[in-house]
């Protein structure tokens, strides 16, 4: 669980998708954000706790914590500022 | 797979270090940027690998292309829903619900039952279909090119294709691929 509260700009609830859609809606919805803004993804794909720390290996992004809760598995994303 | 959390670091390099390197990294060589896909099947199971690992390789800001040659030029058809089929013939990989021989694989109505019941499990596990991975590979200006000589042999004009589709031949995909590290043929 987490221990402080990340303050976040966007929301993505990716919950019944399955790869690839959950790191395709999350590359579009990071695009919406300014560098340093955070993005808060929620997906039930177990493919996700693998692939979202990859994807943000290969982007640039940083991913600031993520943990399970409720049968889902919750992301936060931290833009990165040369995107 | 890569988690980033279990990435080993050398004595006295932060994570900070590693994306530093890896960034100055992917700098230096701009083919890590890119992937050069060959789509060479045309059956629904087989649609899917390309588009899916094209999506996500334009998601994760990679110049993705995928070559579409032989029966792969199903999957951008202007009519691939028809097109892309499965058959459960002589694929004893396929799942089915109760053990068939072939005999009875071979029957009439068996292609479109398999297309049909494999189409209702991957909607009922809320995969994408075929063209929810052609929309996403547009918005993500994945290129899709067909392949000028098999068109050419099957009959097949331009106008056959989803538009924005552009139309090569072998030269054109190695000249993508020389400039990527990511190469596939599927």
């Amino acid at each position: 669980m987490s221990q402080t509260q990340i303050e976040t700009a966007a929301e993505l609830d990716a919950r019944g998708l399955l790869c690839p859609m959950p790191v395709v809606k999350t590359a579009k919805a990071m695009k919406e954000l300014a560098p340093g803004e955070v993005l808060k993804l929620i997906a039930t794909d177990r493919g996700s706790i693998a692939d979202i720390p990859a994807w943000a290996s290969t982007t640039g992004n940083e991913l600031l914590e993520h943990y399970e809760e409720d049968g889902a598995f919750v992301f936060f994303l931290r833009k990165s500022g040369e995107v | 797979m890569l988690d980033q959390q279990q990435v080993p670091t050398a004595p006295g390099l932060s994570e900070e270090d590693v994306r530093r390197i890896v960034r100055a990294e992917l700098e230096r060589e701009p083919a890590t940027r890119s992937a050069a896909i060959i789509a060479s099947k045309g059956t629904l199971d087989w649609a899917y690998p390309p588009l899916i690992l094209a999506t996500t390789a334009a998601a994760s800001g990679m110049d993705a292309s995928v070559f579409f040659t032989f029966y792969g030029l199903n999957i951008i058809h202007k009519d691939f829903e028809r097109l892309l089929k499965v058959s459960p013939l002589g694929n004893p990989a396929m799942p089915m619900p109760v053990p068939m021989p072939n005999a009875v694989l071979g029957l009439p109505g068996m292609g479109p039952m398999a297309t049909a019941m494999m189409k209702s499990k991957f909607r009922g596990k809320h995969v994408a279909e075929i063209r929810e991975l052609l929309e996403s590979a547009r918005d993500l200006d994945v290129r899709l090119i067909a392949c000028q000589m098999t068109m050419d042999v099957f009959g097949y004009e331009a106008s056959d294709f989803l538009d924005g589709v552009e139309f090569a031949g072998a030269a054109a995909f190695l000249a993508a691929a020389r400039q990527a590290h990511v190469t596939l043929f599927v």
